[in-house]
């Protein structure tokens, strides 16, 4: 399914960071949790590939709250999603249920920036963010995501 | 969302406000659009096979065209929901209508994971007052 709606308004663009942030949120916390019920010893690929997804997903979200800033919008507080994660998580202590779940984190968020870009590319609107800057980090946290589907992939792939 | 999506869950919803078959000069005012827009992308539905059209009697989702409908539906109610217990947005329902078409399922799936839905969902949306008929909508928006 493909995104065919333009960005209309800063309004609208700022509404979409936030949301971003929240899923980047949702990938920090799910992936810190997994990672702090993996036994490094054990496993230490996964441990690792966890620790370093959560890792980017603050960073991602530390990104996205700059643009979000330049556009006089509010951040939605890690903490905040982090108890909302908690609230609702089911425990999954089976490796692949944990992969798996890191695998819809990074496709998501892939499919999420991709539609983003298009729909600012598809855009006209003068936002108040650049929109070269805006571009190039949305593009760059792309990139990383494609990346991190990579990774869970060969893991995924290494157990079969 | 994209557009097919949109035009589907519009008419599963007038026709559930009609209890029969949906007139497309309905569902044309449920999207804002032209009847003429909505006459084409009727047509590319009935191609696909998720609705039959007849003329002067209405629209009637095929079995297909209810299942992708409903989908669509409950994105939006994940979307609605999201809006209202995690950003408490208190203009959701126009806000809703604006991310619908840049919000793909795979997304709202994920957003799902830190809302409260019920599991009936979508058979409680209320299409009159477009939302979730088991939100008290005064009480969400706010309480913080």
């Amino acid at each position: 399914m493909s995104l065919t709606q333009p960005i209309a308004s800063d309004h609208q663009l700022a509404r979409l960071l936030q949301i971003g942030i929240v899923l980047e949120e949702v990938v920090e916390a799910r992936a810190g949790k997994h990672a702090g019920e993996t036994d490094d010893a054990a496993d230490a690929a996964l441990a690792a590939l966890l620790e370093e997804a959560s890792a980017e997903s603050a960073q991602h979200r530390r990104q996205l709250e700059e643009l979000l800033a330049t556009l006089d919008a509010d951040t939605v507080p890690f903490e905040e999603i982090q108890m909302l994660v908690e609230a609702q998580y089911e425990a999954d202590e089976d490796f692949d249920g944990v992969l798996y779940d890191q695998l819809c984190n990074e496709e998501t968020a892939y499919k999420f920036y991709d539609d983003l870009i298009a729909s600012i590319e598809a855009s006209e609107t003068s936002f108040s963010v650049d929109r070269d800057r805006l571009l190039e980090t949305l593009r760059l946290i792309r990139e990383e995501e494609a990346e991190g589907v990579e990774a869970v992939t060969e893991l995924m792939e290494a157990r079969l | 969302m994209n557009t097919q999506a949109q035009y589907l869950k519009a008419i599963y919803l007038t026709q559930q406000q009609a209890d029969g078959p949906a007139s497309t000069g309905n569902v044309a005012d449920l999207l804002d659009v032209s009847p003429a827009s909505a006459n084409e992308m009727i047509g590319k539905l009935e191609e696909r096979g998720l609705l039959d059209h007849e003329k002067y009697k209405g629209v009637d989702l095929t079995d297909e065209g209810i299942q992708q409908a409903r989908d669509a539906l409950q994105n939006y109610c994940i979307i609605e929901r999201f809006l209202i217990e995690v950003l408490e947005v208190e203009e959701f329902r126009a806000e809703a209508k604006t991310l619908e078409g840049v919000i793909d399922e795979t997304v709202a799936e994920r957003l799902d994971t830190i809302i409260d839905r019920e599991p009936q969902c979508p058979d409680c949306f209320n299409a009159e007052d477009d939302v979730c008929g088991l939100i008290d909508v005064e009480a969400e928006v706010s309480s913080d």
